[in-house]
């Protein structure tokens, strides 16, 4: 009995000392005075670098939290227990964000650096004259394939997937609209179809691909594709580039039959304490100067056009992550396709990861 | 006037579980068993429970079901005879504070050094190739899912059957032999069905989690495997059909508590 | 004889390398100047830097801590008067029924766990951050202090209470002299085993956690978006190092102070 209560003593004791250890860390960071913005991202989706230069420039402190899918993000800012002042998500949760009246309205007039935004990134359909967003980075889904373990061979198309020599060496990205969408565009198919004998036709024609699959995985791939576990991968553009940087064998392509463009963009969500200081935090992250440096850290594709002056010329020029205008004409964006759609889609997709090879 | 004292004392101890069954367990039940009847579009339905009894459902809960069994039987295999040798040692307890300390680090973590152990140019492949089997694709397979599973819950295994074996009177084992029973029927006569309530406790901590295991259905076995827990985790976090998720929830928890009947203590037989 | 106790030996060396292989695994990579968990390139201290550099990372090690000690504590005391009132229960009906509900959070995936508290919590109007932390995880603990503690109360023979019962004892004296004596190992392997599923879980914090508070498991997994940075692995070496040395440190001052006064020594 004794050794029991002096075990608990000691156990809070312990406990407190170190709570109080951490909040003394706290106050010693500046986190628990009033001039703070919380900014939800997701995870290692700016330069560090960055957010101190924030901090330095305007007292403002941030709190830098992250998430790691559109719709854990939703959940939490539905919750309303939360108070985070600027969120990145991705186009098509802006406008469901928007039916749910989850978002606060931007004042162009405190965001002037918003003229240095290429206007080919404004004002697209799921928020019109960018009343709630200001794109923050974009890119596509394509192939990332390993020359070397393909014995020089190049892809250049979804269909060259089905190929009888692949088998076993291909990764998919774990998302259902990024695979069956993938079925559909080999069919020559929009991304955003509803019609149902198509999508069937796709989830047969993806069963088909089983074999050559070898996992569905999540972010882990672009460290397995770095390591040649596999020679052919589905990922968005950024990973592409990140992993390509990491082995030279490797190669991205945007498949010929089309593919999806997709924006991550800024947004104030309507749980913002200090709109002001959101605002000033997204003015800072539009300076031409910081989103090349943002860019060059994360490797992904600014839509700020005098960004791409500060950038070094072999990113700038890399026509696999800065394509031109004509050659990505037929990229889709991906609509909200409704929530029993969508629905379908996943259902779909669990059907196909069921099939045994 | 004593029995109402009593009673009363009993009674204390009940009021912090009891609160916190109402409100971690009663509650979130009633919640989840009140979501499971609404669909996606948040309309009052049955479709739920149809859509569980598909095939598709039916395969995906035996899949779970079969593999929970397989990882629970490979854990007991491994974890029993390390608990009994453990009794054996001279600082036993120690050494199970070395079996359980390796489940303080970080599970992710550990997973990601599996994927480099087991990968195509890994560890585990440069040993097999020293001895002359060849490389093999470990990764992504039925092998190496059990194989971390049963890596992840040995712990939750051991420190049960440690327990009973602990208690386990000496000299009943003593009795046994000099009456001239050999080292296995000793084992199989009297030890084992003594700490059988040990391992009874053990086969819960590791059967049940191992029903809804997810993120190593990703990590390890590129979801290839599909567990109840893996669809439940979708439907939460990606599709968002709460009402789905919540149905395949109501289903375990059903499950759960036939399995908890079966191994409950009726043996006492009051 | 002697033969016998090479291979026992020789089983638990092989049990143990395979616990700890991934775990030295880590440890070797984070002395990586290469940055990554394959290659080795040479070597470098350059991520233990790092780590002490963090401010951030080490108040998120600090919260971990303190949730991991606080919830497991408080988890351990509800979850013996939970098995104790279990135990008391004499119909085995109720019993069961009481287990299977105690079970519950057992079974249920995390991410239910994790969805319903978020609910919970949101009714109830209990800000997110380190209380709603804090009250998931005494959450999710207790059923299995209860799981490690009723098998011990069970092993009681009832003569023992019987007899004390006889001996005119108070139900405090009961508790305090015989039965939680009796049941100690119970209650320390529920309380490491809470302090365990404390800080493993990653996916209820992770429903629950807001405004800026972050524990360990979830800044590793929103870094291992872009690869997990190694300083991650060199501070997993140092809190495991630093808590494998307080467990044997503790082992041996317990069996020290035990030796001499006299009260360990078990059979």
């Amino acid at each position: 009995m004794r050794r029991l209560v002096q075990w608990f003593l000691a156990v809070f004791t312990a406990a407190m000392v170190l709570l109080y250890l951490s909040e003394r860390l706290n106050e010693m960071e500046g986190y628990a005075g009033g001039n703070t913005i919380t900014v939800y991202n997701w995870g290692d989706y700016i330069d560090p670098k960055l957010i101190q230069a924030f901090e330095k420039k305007t007292g403002i402190k941030v709190i830098y939290q992250t998430f790691d899918s559109n719709e854990a993000m939703m959940a939490k800012i539905a919750q309303g227990g939360t108070t985070f002042d600027v969120a990145v998500p991705s186009e098509y949760a802006i406008s469901k964000m928007k039916e749910e009246g989850l978002l606060v309205p931007l004042d162009h007039s405190k965001l002037p650096n918003l003229k240095y935004i290429d206007p080919r990134f404004l004002n697209l359909s799921f928020d019109p004259n960018n009343r709630y967003s200001v794109p923050y980075f974009w890119g596509t889904v394509g192939i990332v394939y390993n020359r070397k373990m393909l014995g020089g061979k190049s892809i250049t198309s979804w269909n060259d997937l089905w190929s009888r020599d692949l088998r076993n060496q291909i990764l998919l990205v774990d998302g259902a609209r990024e695979v069956i969408g993938m079925g559909l565009n080999s069919l020559h198919y929009s991304l955003n179809d509803t019609n149902k004998a198509h999508l069937q036709q796709a989830k047969k024609k993806l069963d088909a691909l089983m074999p050559n699959v070898k996992a569905i995985v999540g972010d882990e791939i672009k460290l397995l594709l770095a390591n040649e576990e596999a020679a052919i991968g589905v990922v968005w553009s950024g990973d592409a580039a990140e992993i390509i940087s990491e082995n030279d064998h490797l190669d991205y392509v945007v498949p010929k039959e089309g593919s999806n463009l997709w924006f991550d963009n800024m947004v104030i969500p309507k749980t913002a304490k200090n709109i002001k200081g959101a605002h000033e935090f997204i003015n800072f992250m539009l300076d031409p100067k910081n989103a090349a440096k943002n860019a060059e850290y994360v490797g992904y594709s600014t839509p700020n056009k005098k960004a791409l002056d500060y950038l070094p010329k072999e990113i700038t020029n890399d026509k696999r992550f800065y394509p031109d205008f004509d050659s990505i004409g037929h990229l889709e964006v991906y609509k909200n396709l409704g929530k029993r759609m969508l629905a379908y889609y996943n259902e779909l997709f669990l059907e196909f990861k069921m099939h045994r090879k | 006037m004593m029995k109402a004292m009593k009673s009363n004392v009993r009674n204390a101890y009940l009021i912090p579980y009891a609160l916190w069954i109402i409100l971690f367990v009663v509650a979130p039940i009633l919640l989840i068993l009140y979501y499971s009847f609404f669909d996606i579009e948040g309309k009052w339905t049955f479709e739920n429970y149809e859509k569980f009894l598909t095939p598709i459902y039916l395969k995906m809960t035996l899949n779970s079901f079969w593999y929970a069994f397989l990882i629970t039987l490979f854990s007991l295999l491994v974890a029993y005879p390390t608990a009994y040798l453990l009794t054996k040692t001279k600082h036993k307890q120690l050494w199970l504070l070395l079996i359980i300390l390796p489940t303080w680090v970080n599970l992710l973590l550990k997973v990601y050094a599996f994927l480099g152990i087991f990968g195509t140019f890994g560890l585990a492949n440069a040993i097999l190739k020293t001895i002359g089997i060849g490389a093999k694709q470990i990764l992504f397979t039925d092998f190496s899912f059990i194989f971390v599973s049963v890596y992840i819950f040995i712990p939750f295994m051991v420190l049960p059957i440690f327990n009973a074996l602990e208690e386990l009177n000496p000299s009943l084992i003593d009795a046994a032999r000099d009456l001239g029973a050999s080292a296995w029927t000793t084992f199989r006569r009297v030890v084992f069905p003594l700490t059988l309530s040990g391992v009874k406790a053990g086969c819960q901590a590791v059967f049940i989690p191992s029903l809804s295991l997810f993120m190593i259905t990703r990590l390890i076995a590129g979801n290839r495997v599909i567990t109840l827990g893996t669809a439940i985790e979708e439907h939460f976090l990606v599709t968002q059909d709460w009402g789905m998720g919540a149905t395949i929830a109501v289903f375990l928890m059903l499950a759960m508590a036939v399995i908890v009947g079966m191994t409950g203590s009726r043996k006492r037989g009051k | 004889m002697k033969k016998h106790r090479t291979w026992a030996n020789l089983y638990l060396i092989v049990v143990f390398i395979i616990l700890y292989m991934p775990i030295f695994y880590l440890m070797y990579y984070s002395f990586n100047s290469g940055g990554t968990m394959h290659n080795f390139k040479t070597f470098t201290w350059e991520w233990y830097q790092e780590v002490f550099h963090d401010d951030r990372l080490l108040i998120i090690v600090l919260n971990t801590l303190v949730i991991a000690l606080l919830s497991a504590a408080i988890s351990t005391v509800v979850g013996v008067m939970g098995a104790l009132a279990i135990y008391y229960v004499k119909t085995w009906r109720v019993k069961n029924a009481l287990l299977a509900l105690n079970n519950v959070l057992i079974v249920s995936p995390d991410v239910i766990i994790g969805a319903s508290f978020l609910i919970l919590f949101t009714i109830a109007g209990v800000k997110l951050g380190f209380i709603s932390v804090l009250l998931s995880h005494i959450a999710f603990s207790v059923p299995i202090v209860v799981l490690m503690v009723l098998p011990k109360l069970e092993e009681m023979s009832p003569t023992l209470i019987d007899a004390a019962r006889d001996l005119g004892a108070s139900q405090w004296h009961m508790l305090s002299k015989v039965i939680l004596p009796f049941i100690t190992p119970g209650v320390f392997a529920g309380f490491f085993m809470a302090l365990t599923y404390s800080l493993d879980d990653f996916a209820v914090t992770f429903f629950v956690t807001g405004n800026g508070f972050s524990t360990l498991s979830v800044e590793i997994y929103s870094r291992a978006r872009q690869g997990i940075s190694l300083s991650i692995n060199a501070l997993s070496t140092l809190l495991f190092l630093f808590t494998a040395l307080l467990v044997v440190g503790y082992y041996f001052i317990s069996q020290k102070s035990s030796r001499l006064y006299g009260i360990g020594g078990r059979k």
